[in-house]
């Protein structure tokens, strides 16, 4: 199994949400907030909370396992940085912690056969070279 | 509460042309529906003080669509929530008309997808521009517009067990209809369907997979289009051609991605009883169902969140014998033009569900149910499972 490493679209900055989420990944960590009002979760980040609007939230750090949502196999993208890959999967990941996070699914033969929802999964980094952000992938746990 | 008439829709036009070829823009798709829509109503460009535009056109808006066309309206509404659009625009020129802020609103639409080749749904993440929190989160994963619906249809399939089969179905009537309406057989014609022909289950099911589990049968085409809509006050639609087709219910919402929320879901769980309450009606009691057919999953998701049948037994619903066809002895029929999978999808649809459940509560169908007086339109913009917006008018015949 081989992953395409840098074709991706990488994240781009200044982008003053994500900036926090995509610079843990340097160090390998899948970071989520919750408020200190309210304890919901936020996800995707915000400076805000999503379910009562306080601006008072923590940022925590996953342990990086959960289950599959949803899956689909993108048959063919007329993307550049997809259109020679063949098939590949998209997938929602619900982790532990309980924050939703779009991602793909590696490490299994046949991709739309063996990607089931409810599959636990772990997290795996895919590293995008020097300096650059690392993309958090799932493989079966 | 008495069910209110103060608005009806008294005009419509769809562009009969599905590839326009290089001479024809969309603006002039629109400036050509609302001429032919007025003249079915039986007004003058003048009558016109309410414009509702998406913004869809090269030149349009609200503004840009009044000097355009030549108009001065006293009300505008440019809400673009996508393909629900005319949905949103309908229900917001009746509450205008309600509240006496218009007399004749004028909706119009037009695109040229096809003809640009713009690949609606399979192009994936842009890359460019400024960077937003949404595409920092999701275009490094290569997600499509098809790909969010593929992921609802594959979570309805694990929760509620519905099968590739009872999804197929959905296509199924919907070519039978596309079959009848000649436009819609012009339309697949000069698309090159492989096959302008009425389909099968099995048809559907070996058609290749484009992002699994939806198959290519299962997508709505991209064409050219566009059409307009009149929308008249009481007192107004006293002076039209036709019957006026009341507007007497509204709803509109929006969902979107949220953690550990059930993508199967749309926001029409929430606009549907809205527009139902208001309408004081039970999906029952509706003989035409004209549901935004992007995809069989979205379909799927519109009749059980408006509450034709429970959340997760929309399958066995849309399987059952007599249901959906125009002919059938069960309510309703359903997207009896040919819907967006085999008639007409330039991107955003909303407008054509209007103008079928008019053509229907008319009795101007090609596949015309037996005297409805009940018709349901309901569109569906934005991504399903995603960000989306779900707005419901409900029609009654005069
Ligand atoms: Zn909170």
């Amino acid at each position: 199994m081989t992953t395409q490493r840098t074709l991706r679209p990488q994240p781009r900055f200044p982008e003053q949400d994500s900036h926090h989420f995509w610079e843990a990944t340097k160090q390998h960590k899948l970071v989520y907030q919750t408020c200190n009002s309210c304890h919901g979760v936020v996800f995707y980040p915000r400076t805000h909370c999503t379910h009562c609007g306080s601006l008072n939230l923590s940022l925590h750090e996953s342990k990086g396992r959960g289950a599959v949502y949803t899956v689909s196999v993108i048959m063919q993208s007329r993307h550049p940085s997809f259109k020679d890959l063949g098939a590949y999967p998209v997938a929602y990941i619900d982790l532990d912690e309980g924050f939703r996070i779009m991602s793909t699914v590696v490490g299994v033969k046949d991709s739309v056969k063996d990607i089931k929802c409810g599959m636990k999964v772990k997290v795996r980094w895919e590293d995008q070279g020097q300096g650059g952000v690392s993309l958090p992938l799932f493989e079966p746990a | 509460m008495p069910q209110r008439r103060d608005a009806a829709i008294v005009g419509i036009h769809e562009y009969p042309l599905r590839v326009v070829g290089p001479g024809v823009s969309a603006i002039q798709i629109k400036a050509h529906s609302a001429s032919k829509a007025l003249e079915d109503a039986g007004f003058s460009w003048k009558d016109v003080d309410g414009v509702f535009d998406a913004g869809e056109a090269p030149g349009g808006g609200g503004l840009g669509i009044s000097e355009y066309l030549g108009l001065k309206p006293t009300y505008i509404d440019s809400t673009n929530v996508g393909g629900s659009s005319f949905e949103f625009q309908a229900n917001h020129a009746r509450a205008a008309i309600a509240a006496g802020k218009c007399n004749v609103a004028l909706l119009t639409y037009g695109s040229i997808s096809h003809s640009e080749r713009r690949a609606i749904g399979t192009a994936g993440p842009g890359g460019a521009g400024i960077p937003t929190l949404f595409g920092n989160m999701e275009d490094t994963w290569g997600m499509t517009l098809i790909a969010g619906y593929a992921m609802v249809k594959q979570r309805h399939m694990f929760q509620y067990g519905t099968t590739e089969e009872q999804f197929a179905n959905i296509s199924v009537v919907t070519r039978r209809h596309a079959m009848r309406n000649p436009e819609a057989v012009k339309a697949m014609t000069d698309l090159e369907f492989v096959g302008v022909k009425e389909i099968t289950v099995d048809d559907v099911m070996e058609s290749r997979l484009i992002a699994s589990p939806l198959h290519l049968l299962e997508c709505c085409m991209v064409s050219d289009g566009g059409g307009a809509v009149v929308i008249a006050s009481a007192a107004a639609a006293r002076n039209a051609r036709k019957k006026p087709v009341w507007i007497i219910g509204t709803g509109e919402a929006t969902k979107y991605r949220e953690n550990g929320g059930d993508i199967t879901v749309s926001a029409g769980a929430q606009s549907g009883p809205i527009a139902f309450g208001e309408a004081g009606i039970k999906p029952s009691e509706v003989d035409v169902l004209m549901a935004y057919d992007s995809f069989t999953i979205t379909v799927m998701c519109m009749i059980e969140d408006l509450g034709f049948c429970r959340k997760g037994e929309g399958g066995a619903f849309v399987s059952e014998k007599g249901r959906l066809h125009f002919d059938g002895h069960l309510k309703p029929v359903m997207n009896t033009d040919g819907g967006g999978l085999s008639s007409n999808h330039p991107g955003m649809r909303g407008i054509f569900l209007l103008l079928e459940a008019t053509r229907q509560l008319r009795g101007e169908s090609t596949s015309q149910a037996r005297n409805p007086k009940l018709a349901v339109a309901v569109g569906n913009g934005g991504q399903l499972g995603a960000r989306h917006a779900t707005g419901v008018t409900i029609l009654a015949a005069d």
